[in-house]
């Protein structure tokens, strides 16, 4: 059987992503290793409390010899317009969530708000990359 | 602080318009969003979206607008002043020209009973917002 178990999201400075997702969203660190023979390269992972088979990487863009400078522009502003993907999380609770991350400084771009499909709120990380909280009804959990 | 692209405030902007499409939001608050003079925020939101921040604004409303429609059996005066526009009469002209038909025509070719796929509601708005063409505001304030 094959299962997701890390996926990536590109992030401006790393010390400034790890603060935000442990100390604003409540994550943990599952790994940050530094690999000197690799030009320092940082191999950064953190998940969700309670979920162990998932972690996000925070990825630095990286210069030469991985990107070239055009690129890696391109990429970082990509990332700044919130264009370089969106994570979509699930809560049990999204308004009680909101106030919480709201209270910690998190950027809301949507409060909760009623769907067909819940209640969902979005949010960016500091580097602008979008997030998705929903609490997702349970009729159509169980579809 | 850590580095981040200039391109990072002009999000918020974007962002802005997105959240509060339904109070009356102009121009000038979406550049204050971005930390910007007006003129420089225009021209360099044009620059990083394609677009002039006042497009995004009005397309932002009608596509909200058009959901109303879709979605409720409210006037189409109510859905205009829930979108944070102010006036019927250039509503409906903006509406017009970006949908083909009048308000009260797009609302009647959508039977209410219509069932309705289970997409995230950040891709609805993201996906169902009209393609800008010139609006008769733009001339009023060319610059934006």
């Amino acid at each position: 059987m094959i299962k997701i178990s890390t996926a990536q999201v590109w992030v401006h400075d790393q010390d400034e992503a790890l603060a935000f997702y442990t100390e604003k969203l409540g994550w943990e660190v599952r790994s940050d290793v530094t690999m000197a023979e690799m030009g320092n390269f940082r191999w950064l992972t953190v998940g969700p409390v309670g979920q162990d088979d998932f972690a996000v990487v925070l990825m630095a863009v990286p210069g030469q010899p991985v990107m070239d400078d055009g690129t890696r522009e391109q990429v970082l502003d990509l990332a700044a317009k919130g264009f370089a993907g969106t994570v979509f999380l699930t809560t049990d609770d999204v308004r009680a969530d909101y106030e919480q991350l709201k209270a910690r400084g998190v950027e809301f771009t949507e409060a909760p708000e009623e769907r067909p499909y819940g209640i969902d709120a979005g949010f960016r990380d500091p580097t602008g990359n979008s997030f998705r909280l929903t609490q997702v009804n349970e009729r159509v959990t169980a579809a | 602080m850590a580095y981040a692209p200039p391109t990072r405030h002009l999000t918020r902007a974007k962002d802005l318009a997105d959240a509060r499409f339904f109070e009356p939001l102009d121009v000038d608050d979406m550049a204050a969003a971005a930390g910007l003079s007006r003129a420089h925020f225009s021209r360099e939101f044009r620059r990083a979206f394609g677009e002039s921040p006042h497009q995004y604004l009005l397309t932002r409303r009608l596509e909200r607008a058009a959901s109303l429609l879709r979605m409720t059996d409210r006037s189409v005066a109510d859905v205009c002043f829930s979108v944070g526009l102010q006036s019927v009469g250039s509503f409906t002209t903006s509406f017009t020209k970006t949908y083909g038909v009048s308000p009260t025509a797009y609302r009647a070719a959508f039977p209410p009973a219509r069932a309705h796929a289970v997409v995230p509601s950040c891709v609805v708005r993201a996906y169902a917002r009209p393609q800008g063409s010139t609006f008769r505001e733009d001339k009023v304030t060319a610059q934006d």
